[in-house]
């Protein structure tokens, strides 16, 4: 049996700052096969962004990563930095949220595409600058535009060239940090298209990291919940999000408006708190001080993924199998 | 001197106009180029700052650019290593050099390597830019260096730490910036994000820091030329100042002003080629 794209296993990353040590992921699982387009979903701080760096070892120094993240069967956390600086970016890239700040000012955009292309690749400048240019044609661009500075672009045609960089390498994976965040709903629609239709026919494993469930529901197979570090549901994306069994998840869900929903119109859902501060977790279930179901038990129990129905998990307490105590 | 003599010298420098015509005449005489005669050598003072401006710009060329060449690369290792020991090691260094004063390090310098001090013998001269009597293209060359090495020292070791900390707080500025997270996911080493991607960008408000300051250090030298017996613009003004020699101080007040203008305004003409930001904005 091949081994899976990439096999995450109790990932845990934790940041030293001033005040100790901060858990920004705790007890990451997570499995992706080749050519599979999963999303990872939660609110701002839930520890996505971190886990997009963790998974080419792009973390900050003062930040320590425990557990496994097996690409293709080798672990990226103790591969040597000659290996790791071969598979980033050939192997696995990332298009990163803001374009804006995630390319050199300095440099025309070309030249930064073509850049992982010369580095990883033995090709003669010519065919690696032509290769360039039907980068730049395949996510709709114009040739002439590799010319251009940053500053000159748009932000979906910045974007656009995050991209085509992403894709300059035929990586087997590439994850997506809010490729869509910055920019206005139309280029929102027009890049997540763009990004699938490449991906898609590719056969290129997707991660697509984002706060907003229609942009996951739309692009994606599979998704992940994210809540304070952990995965709190997984499934696949269209049934996650219609019958959402993680109290966490429903209220997510229930945050967004739908069209057409008079009542969701009137009073859209939400949570009557802010997620835990990561160094003062409560005890069991940190989603317990905002859940509408918690019973006295979340307070000693912090669940585990368990099984909730065809292809699904969930961590709650209301989902513990009959067998276990 | 005779009561006539002074009045012929007064008159000479038209020194028995009132003041208001005297400084009438020396705008006037200015917009044709004509700086006035000093008093002390009798020679016009434009010939007297082009005779010297040479041997001022070998030295304060030469030390100038070695310390910005030293400063600028100290300065991106020590950002890019920040709170290390090597980063505290090199910024104390330059930072106590800086606050040396130039003339006593001078005369430091003159006291160990020129006049030599236990085992070590005299290697270099006290000062002047060249000996008397030596021939020969290679000879010559070669009188010129040893001469040019204890002032180029002193000047160097003064000047590279303002090079140093401008780079090191620009290069820190950059750190952060996810461009630099880019460079290092596209699989370069650390050496080559920070030559490729940081250091280009980092370059930009060192580059007119780095002007800005190439135009006080003609007048910056006077010290490090008197210590040295240097013939360059810096003997002038101190000599100038001993009489004092008031036109050709003027004059030299005057060109000073106008170097940092002019540098002032080649950092302007250079920063859109090195930014394309400021290009079209």
């Amino acid at each position: 049996m091949t081994p899976a794209l990439l096999e995450i296993a109790d990932l845990r990353v934790t940041y030293r700052s001033a005040s100790g040590e901060v858990p920004a992921l705790r007890g990451i699982d997570l499995t992706i096969e080749a050519g599979q387009k999963v999303g990872i979903a939660g609110e701002s701080g839930c520890g996505k962004s971190t886990l997009a760096l963790s998974l080419l070892r792009l973390l900050p120094r003062g930040a320590r990563a425990t557990g496994r993240i097996c690409f293709e069967g080798e672990d990226i956390l103790t591969m040597g930095w000659g290996r790791l600086r071969a598979v980033r970016w050939s192997e696995a890239s990332i298009v990163f949220q803001g374009a804006m700040h995630s390319l050199n000012p300095v440099r025309q955009v070309g030249s930064q595409v073509l850049e992982p292309i010369l580095l990883h690749e033995e090709v003669e400048q010519a065919e690696a600058r032509a290769r360039v240019s039907r980068l730049f044609e395949d996510v709709g661009l114009a040739a002439s535009t590799a010319h251009a500075y940053p500053h000159q672009l748009s932000g979906g045609q910045r974007q656009r060239v995050m991209i085509a960089m992403a894709l300059a390498c035929s990586p087997r994976l590439v994850v997506a940090d809010e490729p869509t965040s910055a920019l206005d709903v139309m280029v929102q629609a027009q890049i997540l298209r763009l990004v699938d239709r490449l991906v898609t026919g590719q056969g290129i494993g997707l991660v697509l990291i984002s706060h907003d469930l229609s942009v996951l529901t739309s692009t994606c197979d599979r998704v992940a919940v994210m809540y304070a570090g952990r995965i709190v549901e997984e499934g696949p994306a269209a049934e996650v999000f219609a019958a959402p069994r993680h109290p966490y998840t429903a209220a997510l869900v229930a945050a967004y408006p739908r069209i057409g929903d008079e009542t969701a119109r009137g009073k859209p859902g939400g949570l009557a708190g802010d997620p835990p501060d990561p160094q003062r977790l409560p005890a069991g279930c940190s989603f317990r001080p905002l859940c509408p179901v918690a019973v006295a038990e979340c307070e000693r129990l912090d669940p585990p993924l368990w099984p909730a129905g065809a292809g699904r998990q969930a961590a709650c307490i209301h989902l513990r199998p009959s067998d276990v105590r | 001197m005779s009561a006539a003599q002074l009045a012929e010298l007064r008159h000479t420098f038209a020194l028995d106009k009132p003041v208001v015509v005297q400084f009438g005449d020396y705008l006037l005489r200015l917009a044709h180029g004509d700086l006035g005669v000093s008093f002390q050598y009798r020679t016009p003072v434009l010939r007297l700052i082009l005779e010297h401006l040479g041997a001022t710009v070998y030295l304060v060329g030469t030390a100038t650019l070695l310390a910005a060449a030293l400063g600028l690369w100290l300065g991106a290792r020590t950002a890019w290593r920040r709170g290390g020991a090597a980063d505290r090691a090199n910024t104390a260094i330059a930072l106590t050099l800086w606050s040396v004063p130039t003339f006593w390090l001078g005369l430091i310098l003159i006291v160990v390597f020129a006049v030599g001090v236990g085992p070590i013998p005299g290697l270099f001269p006290t000062g002047g830019i060249s000996a008397p009597g030596v021939t020969g293209i290679f000879p010559v060359v070669a009188d010129r260096l040893a001469h040019l090495v204890l002032p180029c020292l002193t000047l160097v070791a003064v000047l590279y730490a303002q090079y140093l900390l401008i780079m090191r707080s620009s290069l820190l500025d950059e750190m952060g910036e996810d461009y630099l997270t880019t460079a290092r996911a596209k699989g370069l080493r650390d050496t080559e994000v920070l030559r490729r991607h940081a250091v280009p960008n980092a370059l930009l408000p060192t580059v007119t820091l780095v002007f800005l300051q190439l135009g006080t250090v003609v007048s910056g030298a006077v010290l490090v030329e008197a210590v040295f017996s240097w013939p360059g613009l810096g003997s002038l003004f101190y000599q100038a100042l001993t009489v004092p020699d008031l036109p050709l101080l003027q004059g030299l007040f005057l060109f000073f002003s106008a170097s940092v203008i002019v540098m002032n305004l080649l950092a302007e003409l250079l920063c859109p080629l090195l930014d394309p930001r400021v290009r079209t904005g």
